[in-house]
Formats: C-alpha cells, structure tokens, sequence
C-alpha cells in the first residue's frame, strides 16, 4: 500500500455552452444513435481550450482537460488559479457532485466537501436540528453527531441560540455554525472552497487553526482552493495552479504562488479612467512612479492621482490610498488625513495630488492599490476602488534569484563590533 | 509522468468515473444514510406545520372538506351512485389513498430542481429525497387513515344502510398502500429526472394528476361507469389498486385477484424503467439542471 490517498487520472469534463433548450433534443438524439452504432460521442471532440474571453467556435467546452495528479495522505494541498480555470469543477467532481467526462478519480476513505457551508439549512428547523439534518447530509451517522454535539456549537459560538429558528440567525452565525458541523465531520479527504472568505477575523483564526489541526494531528487530506494566498500559503505545503482547465504546475506552494502570480498578474503603473467614481468623486487616473521605466527596492514611490469632487458639502473630504501586497496583506495606507493637506472642496473641478512615500523598502513583489474617499474624517469611505492601479517592485541588481520572505526589503549593513 | 505504478495492489474506497452501468444501486450506501431518511422525514413533517395553529390538524381538516365538497356536488347534485356505499364513506375512503399518491408523486417529482441547492455542494444518494417523501406521507396517511377508520365505526353505528363485517382481507390493506407508495415513487423519480432536462413535463404533471383523479375510481365508481369506460379503468393499474384498497377496508366487494397482479406486475416493471433514468441522472444532472 503506498501513501497515495487522491489519484486523479486523465481527468476530462466537458459543458455544454449556451442554454437548453429545444436544441438539445436534437443533440441527445444524434448522441444516442452514434451510440447504437458504436461511435464516438460527436460532441466529446477533444481541443477546445477553454479560455472564456476568446468567443468559441463550437457548442460545447473542456472546463477540465487531462488532469492527473496524486495527493499523499496527510497533505494540505492548494488549488490556486483565476476565476473559471476549473478549481470548483475539479472539486465537484471530487465530492461527487457531478460525473467526469472521461478519466477516473480513486481515493481512499470518505470525501466530505466544504463547498459551500450551511447547505441544506432550513430555516424553521432550530440550531439543534440543523446539526444533526446538516451533519447527516455531510454523511454522519446520528451517533456520530450525537458525540459531537456540545464541541460543535461551542466551536461555532452559538450556545444561546441552539433552539432557535435558524431563520432568526444573523449571517455570521448560520456559517459559523457550518463549518463547525463540517470541520467535526472526520472524513479522510476534507474538500474546501473559500470558506474562509466569511465570518470575522477570530473565526477565519479559528477555522484555518481547526484545519492544520485536522491534517497534521489527524493524517487526514485536506484540498483547498481559495483567491487568498496568505492563507494558501500558511495552510498548503504543496499546490497546483490551474488555468483554462488545465494543471499548468505542481509543486511547492511558494513557487506555485510565484508562478501564478508571474502568469496572472499585470503590471500597469499608469491608469487613465473614463468613467470611474460615484455621485461623490470621479477618479480620473492614478499612476506611480509614472516617469520612471521600473521601480526598485528602495525607491521612493511617489502616487499621482487626478480626481475631481461631485458635490461640495461643508464637510472635509480626505483621499486615502491602500497598499496591498500579492498575498492581499495591506503593507500601507496612507492619506490625506494624516498629511496636513486639505484637498479643495470645490466640484466639477479636477484636481491632482502626490503622495511621496519615502524610505518604503518594500519587498520585491506585485502590489495592488486600494483607493478611497473618506468625509468628514470619518472611518466610513463613500468611495471604494479596488486594484485601481498594480505595479511591481524589482530588486535593483539581480545576481541570483533570491526572493526573500516578508513584507520588507530593508537596507542592511552587517558589520563586525 | 510518474503514474505507471502497479494499481492493482492497491485498494481504492471510491472510484469516481464517467459511465456505470444501468442498475448498479448502491444498497450499502444507501443503509449507510439511512440516518439522512429519518432526518428528511422529521424535516418534512416538523418544517410543514411550524407556525400554524392547528398543526399537523390540517392532515384531517383537507380530507373532510374535499370529501364534503364531493359528497355535495357529485351525489347529491349529481346523483352518482357509491356502490352502495354511504356517499360521504365512499369519498373519504378513495380520497384517503389518493392523496397518499397525488401528494408523493407531486412532491417527488420536484426532487431534482427543488433540491438543486444541495445536490450541487454534497453528495448523497439522490434516492434519499423520493424516498423519505414516501416514507414521510406515510406518516400523514397514517393519521388519514385513522380518520377513515373512525367514520367506519361512526357510519356503522348511524347509518341504516351500511354494516361492516369482518373478513380475514382487511389485514390485507398494507399491500395496496405499499402498492400505490411505489407507484407514487417510480412516476415521481421518473417525472423528477426528466425535468432536469426538459421542464415541459411538470406543465403536464400539474394538471394531469388532477385528471388521473377521474379514472382511478377515486371518486367514481367503476361499476356505474358505461361499458367502454370501464375497460379504461381495468388497464389503470392505479384505478385497481385503489379499488383493492376499499375493497380489503370496507369489504364491500370481493377482491379483483387478476387485476391486483396485473397492476403489481405492472410496477414492478414500472419501478425497475425509472430506478434506471434516475440512476442516469444523477450523475450529471447538475450540468443540466
């Protein structure tokens, strides 16, 4: 017996484009009699790659094409990739929520998946109820919930509320509560998509803490796909990155981190918009640097933004830029707030300002920024833009490719004493 | 790449691929959710009457108004006879099992598309859902059926025209409930797993269920039906069993033997046809719903 617990081979799943309709009948027919004469599906061609901004030319798509992979028992292993790259069809085929085309799956133990949690809640049914309806569609027998029951509602932090409608639960509560069920469920193979995206920071703390528990003290196999690389990097030793329904790359996290981000991420240091704002501001473009043909560690970063205000209240309106590095970690937030500058409260009038960030050292990386208008100084922004503006920093001389772990690059000076 | 290794030594607990064949049921895996049943049992009778007043009364309130209604227009408007039956007795009792049917077929039908939201996160047998909606109406017929019980006691104190006798056949009334349960799930499965595709059948079903009524000796007696008519009725394997049913709980006419097994058959075969879609669909509904 090897320690192979996932293996994924020659795994295809092809979708149908367009609606169902009265079409389709015409297409099941023509499918059944190629069937009766021992032909191939005519629709199953091979080929088509599934790039969604690239208009098709024929009726039906490979969202997953020739994926083989094995997961050792015990491994954490991370999906990443853009959106419909073919992750969350990966997984349904996994959880066996809809069947592959062609190729096969083989695994050892239960497959339990987190796809969405809180599915098949309902809502007149109490806390209490929902755990053991909930626990049982997961798979788990009544005894098994039956055990569990005071360690899942304190994990999800709802002793109070347990027999009470789940209807009158807030949001937060009914995935809380989800997750609690479906991290106590002790399958071998534990599937998660981006659950960790909701619930508040102690939780999300909670939930990732929960799921090295279950694969390091538990052996157990744990697949998890998710947009935010901070946490794929903290959770997964190995990862896969997926694009077009393809595997472009398997191996270690960090170096599927880099080669997804170097593949995905585009560097544009100089942004003009034409309609971007709200009935408060119209962001008209946001550039760093802008003069300079790249940016190194070290250099000072210097945000030019031209904006013009909508409205002119008696209140003060302030400007504020957030500084994101790849792994959506904010490194910086800086405005006007705290610069003594005053922008003008005229409207319909375009102005420009500069932000000089100096002495940064941030590390070498692609950054993303977040722009903001914030009145009254009030926490509350009455407008948001995100990712206007991505750029990269570089390291000035590149004599071998080190890339250093952390958010900063400082300036160092080692001497003897 | 590195995947030519000896698999045969291996042993996998789930092997997931594309095609299987036709009746491969899984009836391991079924037992294992057997707990999965008896919650969407208790889902479906618990979530039903939360927030009503009179509860799991409705259960009694609907057969005696429709048997009412019936009684009013049909007989004493109408003037059909009841086989000789108290009019009131003769609704209620074909109404009894009917609604066992109409209900589960309704019901089951929808298992796909109204259960979509969870068949596209978890995976479970599918057969889970048609069958807890059987099991759970069987608790309401139940409850229906001690009503049915206690007007055959009350019309055999009260009323001049019917006597009840005991007979050895009325212990035979679970056959034509389990009977109908089957049918009510096989059309239900196979309604349910061809929508996922084509919606145009639950038009049909919405209003043909409501026409079955006619022709499965519900409300109508097939002995005061004219000759052609009452051939109709003999092939309606659902109109036999609903009069094997009055027949074993009111003995009021002997039991049809031929037709009992004609309609048993009939299921059998019925059963087997969509237990097969079903199993087809399920696989890849999700890509269609």
């Amino acid at each position: 017996m090897s320690d192979i617990a996932i293996k994924i081979e020659h795994l295809y799943k092809q979708y149908r484009l367009g609606v169902i309709g009265t079409g389709t009948l015409s297409h099941d027919l023509n499918r059944f009699f190629a069937k009766l004469m021992g032909k191939d599906d005519p629709y199953a061609k091979v080929g088509e790659v599934n790039d969604r901004t690239q208009k098709s030319t024929s009726k039906y798509v490979w969202a997953l094409q020739d994926i083989n992979l094995e997961v050792k028992q015990g491994e954490v292993l991370g999906i990443i990739g853009k959106n419909g790259a073919g992750k969350s069809t990966l997984l349904k085929i996994l959880s066996k929520v809809t069947a592959p085309t062609k190729g096969s799956i083989k695994a050892k133990g239960r497959i339990a998946s987190l796809l969405e949690v809180g599915t098949g809640f309902h809502p007149e049914l109490t806390g209490r109820e929902n755990i053991f309806l909930n626990g049982a569609i997961l798979g788990m027998t009544k005894a098994e919930i039956k055990a569990k029951l005071d360690e899942i509602v304190a994990f999800a932090g709802i002793e109070k509320y347990v027999d009470t409608p789940v209807k009158r639960y807030s949001s937060g509560m009914k995935v809380r509560l989800g997750f609690a069920i479906a991290a106590h469920l002790e399958p071998e193979i534990l599937v998660v998509d981006e659950v960790l995206a909701v619930g508040d920071a102690e939780f999300q703390k909670k939930a990732i803490g929960k799921m090295q528990d279950v694969s390091k003290n538990d052996g157990r196999t744990v697949l998890f796909v998710s947009h935010n690389m901070a946490s794929i990097e903290a959770l997964c030793n190995y990862s896969i990155v997926m694009n077009n329904g393809c595997l472009e790359f398997n191996g270690k996290t960090s170096e599927a981190i880099d080669y997804y981000l170097k593949t995905n991420f585009e560097s544009t240091p100089i942004k003009h918009y034409t309609n971007k704002g709200n009935e408060h501001i119209t962001l008209h473009s946001i550039s760093v640097n802008k003069n300079s043909k790249a940016i190194y560690i070290g250099d000072e970063l210097e945000f030019e933004v031209t904006f013009e205000l909508k409205r002119t209240t008696k209140t003060r309106f302030d400007i504020s830029l957030q500084l994101l590095n790849e792994k959506n970690v904010v490194v910086a937030t800086v405005s006007t707030a705290f610069c003594n500058y005053e922008i003008k409260n005229i409207s319909e009038k375009k102005q420009t300002i500069v932000f000089r960030l100096q002495n940064t050292w941030l590390n070498e990386g692609y950054y993303s920024v977040i722009f903001r208008l914030v009145e009254n100084r009030a926490n509350r922004a009455v407008y948001r833009g995100d990712d206007v503006l991505t750029f990269e920093i570089k390291q000035k001389v590149v004599q071998e490719y080190i890339k250093t772990n952390g958010i900063l690059r400082p300036n160092v000076i080692v001497e003897e004493k | 790449m590195m995947y030519k290794q000896k698999d045969s030594s291996e042993s996998w607990d789930i092997v997931i691929t594309p095609k299987t064949s036709l009746l491969s049921i899984d009836w391991k895996e079924i037992w294992r959710y057997r707990d999965l049943l008896q919650m969407f049992v208790r889902r479906d009778f618990v979530a039903q009457y939360k927030q009503t007043i009179l509860g799991p009364l409705w259960f009694l309130i609907q057969p005696v108004f429709t048997a009412y209604t019936y009684f009013l227009v049909l007989n004493r408007m109408g003037n059909m006879p009841t086989d000789g039956l108290p009019p009131f007795l003769f609704y209620i009792a074909g109404l009894t099992i009917w609604n066992y049917f109409a209900t589960c077929l309704t019901a089951t039908s929808d298992t796909f598309i109204s259960n979509a939201h969870i068949f596209g996160k978890v995976y479970f047998p599918r057969i889970i859902v048609p069958l807890s909606i059987v099991v759970s109406n069987l608790i309401k017929f139940g409850i229906q059926f001690l009503l049915l019980i206690f007007f055959i006691i009350y019309f055999d104190w009260k009323s001049p025209d019917f006597d009840f006798h005991w007979h050895v056949n009325i212990l035979l009334f679970p056959i034509p409930v389990l009977l109908i349960g089957g049918f009510a799930l096989s059309s239900g499965m196979l309604v349910s797993a061809m929508t996922t595709k084509y919606r145009d059948l639950r038009f049909l079903l919405a209003f043909g269920v409501q026409l079955l009524m006619y022709a499965s000796a519900v409300i109508i007696s097939p002995n005061s039906v004219p000759e052609k008519y009452a051939t109709i009725l003999k092939f309606n394997p659902i109109a036999n069993i609903v009069e094997f049913f009055k027949a074993t709980i009111l003995n009021h006419q002997s039991i049809d033997w031929p037709a009992v097994i004609y309609s048993t058959a009939f299921l059998i075969v019925f059963l087997l046809i969509s237990i097969i879609i079903f199993n087809k669909t399920e696989k890849t509904f999700m890509d269609t719903v």
